[in-house]
């Protein structure tokens, strides 16, 4: 099955376009993805820091999108996903997410994911999690 | 001998102190996200809505929307839980709770791990937060969400979260 173009990859889930990501780059188990600051984003009104849970579905949406770039994959689901914010995003800035899958068995991936606003090498979140991986059904 | 507060004074004050903790934060408003308070206990709600949804095969909700309501869940509730004894107690005034105001200043999440535990359906989802420990300097807590059945949950999240300090002299 042909892989869906990388710029309607996004567009096909809602919550995803809902946030405005785009994806940058696609392909061997990795992912970037960008999501632009918005106001109706924000976490905290008197910084105009884009709330966590925003972060969150970026890291989520880019490790998935890494699941789905391995080889032979058609579909993907969480399963556990842990996520640190080391620091605030920098008000007015464009987040952009990088996941990689570094390890995969028959049915589970294991993804990794930074992502950074550019104003500093310090990422603004790291992430780690476990993935479902569906595959496609191999020939005998 | 003082007599007790009339029923409605004591709901009208806590309710409006838990609208200024929730009406002040953009993101909530774009989930949709709401809370129901029954005395100090809430329970946030997340009302289906279509752009909700991760996966349109199924179709089941983002787990990114998951994600960030039960992080919502777990702030406000420590937010609430911080303000509660204040606001009980008088010492805090209800005139001065208006959004932006730095008694609402909420919690910042340090980590959260969510588990996903069953696909999220296409419709309302309900979470409750415990806090687990509540420190001067930061809390832990765990959050449950479910949808039909309160015994199926369908994502559980633990998550550790800075508490705002209070300003130095």
């Amino acid at each position: 099955m042909p892989r869906p173009a990388p710029e309607a990859f996004l567009a096909a889930l809602p919550f995803a376009a809902a946030l405005g990501m785009r994806l940058e780059s696609l392909g061997q188990g990795r992912a970037r993805i960008g999501m632009d600051w918005d106001a109706r984003f924000v976490g905290d009104p008197a910084t105009g820091v884009i709330h966590g849970g925003a972060v969150s579905a970026l890291m989520d949406t880019c490790c998935g999108a890494a699941v789905l770039a391995c080889e032979g994959a058609i579909g993907t689901a969480t399963i556990d996903l842990r996520i640190d914010y080391m620091r605030a995003a920098r008000p007015g800035a464009r987040i952009v997410a990088e996941a990689q899958c570094y390890h995969t068995t028959r049915t589970v991936a294991f993804v990794r994911a930074t992502a950074t606003d550019g104003a500093s090498d310090t990422p603004v979140a790291s992430a780690t999690g476990a993935f479902v991986i569906d595959r496609e059904a191999t020939r005998p | 001998m003082t007599r007790p507060e009339p029923v409605q004074v004591i709901k009208q004050r806590r309710d409006a102190v838990l609208h200024a903790l929730v009406e002040g934060v953009p993101y909530i408003a774009f989930l949709g996200v709401r809370f129901d308070r029954l005395g100090d206990e809430l329970t946030a709600i997340l009302p289906y809505d279509a752009k909700l949804i991760g996966n349109p095969a199924l179709p089941a909700l983002h787990g990114g929307a998951t994600a960030s309501f039960l992080e919502i869940a777990a702030i406000i509730e420590l937010g609430w839980a911080r303000l509660w004894a204040d606001m009980e107690s008088g010492r805090l005034d209800p005139a001065q709770v208006q959004p932006g105001a730095a008694s609402l200043r909420l919690p910042r999440t340090i980590d959260v791990t969510v588990d996903y535990l069953r696909a999220g359906l296409p419709r309302d989802a309900y979470a409750r937060a415990r806090v687990n420990r509540f420190g001067r300097r930061y809390a832990s807590v765990r959050v449950d969400a479910w949808q039909d059945n309160r015994d199926r949950p369908f994502a559980q999240a633990t998550g550790h979260f800075m508490m705002p300090q209070p300003p130095r002299d």
